[in-house]
């Protein structure tokens, strides 16, 4: 199946300067994601993959190179990507509602437009009973709710979730995941999605990316093809996919090892 | 094991209740304190006072000084010196607040605007606005005009710092999740800088008004006619010492009302807390 590339990343490198010495976060990254595609960037702590997504948030600067986000060509004026942030991300002085509608608002979009859709993803996420409460009272899950539907209220290009599930609960986890799948099957959005869970990345994505740290390069592509709506339990019982989860979890290993040799 | 079955069963919540109970008891304990410490206090200067232990010259019981108030109040001196110290308290404290809040806010905003203006207002703030009184009343006048001016200085400082450490302290999540989702630069000030500036704020507004009543005090010894100060000093001079504590004790009455008023704002205005 060829499908439309959505995002396309061309030998983008990011260093940072100090004066005690210099990092090269990310080293020539190539990336091409489709459209609809649900991809995860797994790689051990410090290898960039935050580098990249706040890169593609336009939160920072590519020091070389570029990337482009293909606009759908439905005539829909959206935004180009909407990030997905960590629980923390959500705004304590703005209610559950006024959380979920903040893209929109900052979009000026037309009153009843913004809360109809505020109201719709409200509802889908189950948050409906909680819109007028403030962040305090909600609790972690419900938090990252908040997070999601923001991101999809908003009616981004692409999608960029920086690690949102990384602080819950394997429950809470579990079933956020799959509320996660509902909505993007039923959105079609491209998601590009950071995350440490070899778990996680199996049960989500359509195409995991590994990364190797210091330089933080994209050193292999591994394709998910266990066919979903998937489980946690057939991902375990499946053997094809037990087999990837050690390819994985050695390479982890791997980068993990080399860079503690390299410290010392 | 042999279960007993005459053994007393015990209800869970029968439990419960009773050490709710006894947890309701020691909370009203603690409030019976809080209110028996003021009133403990005056019962001793009272009786102190008035069996002689204490000299009754430098403190009259405080009867005599409950006396002596409603006497001012119904020849009618203390509603005038009340009006003209809390007018003076008042415009003086708007007149701090508000140049304090716009001028930290751009500090916290703008880095340029913080880098030049915090060496200037970090150098003058040691300098007590009392001290400077004397040059006020020069440029002022005796009037109301230089204790609201003397006021205003006071209160500028610790509301100017709080509100710049306010923007600053901000975390840096919300900024991003500001760019992120496209905030124009008013948006960003609306919805993020302003509100999430405004604990911190609020608390240096707190401080402000506590600077304000300590102040009008002491502005209004020096070259005044009228007001709370004018009647503590005056009455000092003359050694009318009942007087004299009743202004006193009207300051720190006013003191605390004014905190509690202010605490309220603070919880209307931040529900989110």
């Amino acid at each position: 199946m060829s499908r439309k590339a959505k995002i396309i990343i061309r030998n983008l490198t990011k260093a940072f300067y100090k004066k005690q010495g210099s990092v090269t976060a990310l080293d020539d990254i190539n990336v091409t994601i489709n459209d609809g595609e649900f991809v995860c960037i797994v790689g051990p702590s410090g290898c960039g993959k935050s580098t990249l997504l706040r890169i593609l948030a336009g939160l920072e600067t590519p020091s070389i190179g570029e990337f482009t986000i293909a606009i759908a060509t439905d005539g829909e004026n959206r935004p180009l990507q909407s990030m997905v942030f960590q629980e923390r991300g959500i705004i304590p002085w703005l209610t559950v509602e006024k959380n979920v509608a903040f893209g929109l608002k900052m979009r000026h979009l037309p009153k009843k437009f913004i809360k109809e859709r505020t109201a719709y993803y409200l509802k889908k996420t189950g948050l409906e009973k909680f819109s007028s409460l403030y962040p305090k009272e909600l609790s972690g899950g419900m938090k990252q709710r908040v997070s999601i539907a923001r991101a999809f209220a908003n009616d981004p290009e692409i999608l960029l979730m920086d690690e949102p599930f990384a602080a819950l609960d394997e429950q809470n986890k579990f079933i956020l995941q799959e509320e996660l799948l509902s909505i993007w099957s039923e959105t079609g959005k491209t998601i590009l999605f950071i995350t440490h869970s070899i778990d996680e990345a199996l049960l989500l994505s359509d195409r995991i990316l590994l990364m190797s740290s210091q330089p933080g390069k994209i050193i292999r592509e591994i394709i998910v093809e266990m066919p979903r709506p998937r489980k946690i339990e057939d991902i375990r019982e499946n053997p094809a996919m037990a087999g990837q989860f050690v390819e994985i979890w050695k390479h982890l290993q791997e980068e993990v090892q080399r860079s503690r040799r390299e410290d010392e | 094991m042999k279960r007993d079955d005459k053994a007393v069963r015990y209800d869970p919540f029968e439990i419960e209740q009773r050490e709710w109970k006894q947890r309701q008891t020691k909370e009203r304990l603690k409030q019976m304190l809080t209110i028996a410490s003021p009133l403990f206090l005056l019962l001793m200067w009272e009786l102190l006072s008035r069996t002689g232990m204490i000299d009754i010259r430098f403190f009259p019981p405080p009867s005599a000084i409950v006396s002596t108030f409603f006497g001012m109040i119904s020849s009618g001196e203390m509603a005038g010196h009340i009006g003209v110290s809390l007018y003076r308290i008042l415009v003086g404290f708007l007149l701090g607040v508000i140049p304090g809040v716009v001028i930290g806010l751009l500090m916290g905003l703008y880095t340029p605007i913080r880098h030049f203006v915090s060496p200037i207002v970090m150098a003058l703030m040691p300098i007590p606005t009392l001290a400077l009184l004397p040059i006020i009343i020069i440029l002022f006048g005796i009037g109301d005009l230089s204790k609201v001016i003397t006021i205003a200085g006071s209160v500028f400082f610790p509301v100017v710092i709080n509100t710049a450490a306010g923007v600053i302290n901000i975390d840096s999540i919300y900024l991003d999740v500001a760019k992120n989702y496209g905030a124009s630069k008013l948006d960003f000030f609306t919805k993020i800088a302003f509100p999430g500036a405004m604990p911190v704020m609020l608390e240096g507004i707190q401080m402000g008004q506590a600077i304000a009543l300590l102040t009008i005090v002491a502005a209004e010894m020096m070259g005044a006619t009228s007001g709370i100060g004018y009647l503590i000093w005056v009455s000092y001079k003359a050694f009318l010492l009942q007087e004299m504590y009743v202004g006193l004790i009207l300051i720190s009455f006013f003191g605390y009302l004014f905190s509690l008023l202010l605490r309220g704002i603070q919880k209307k205005m931040l529900p989110w807390r």
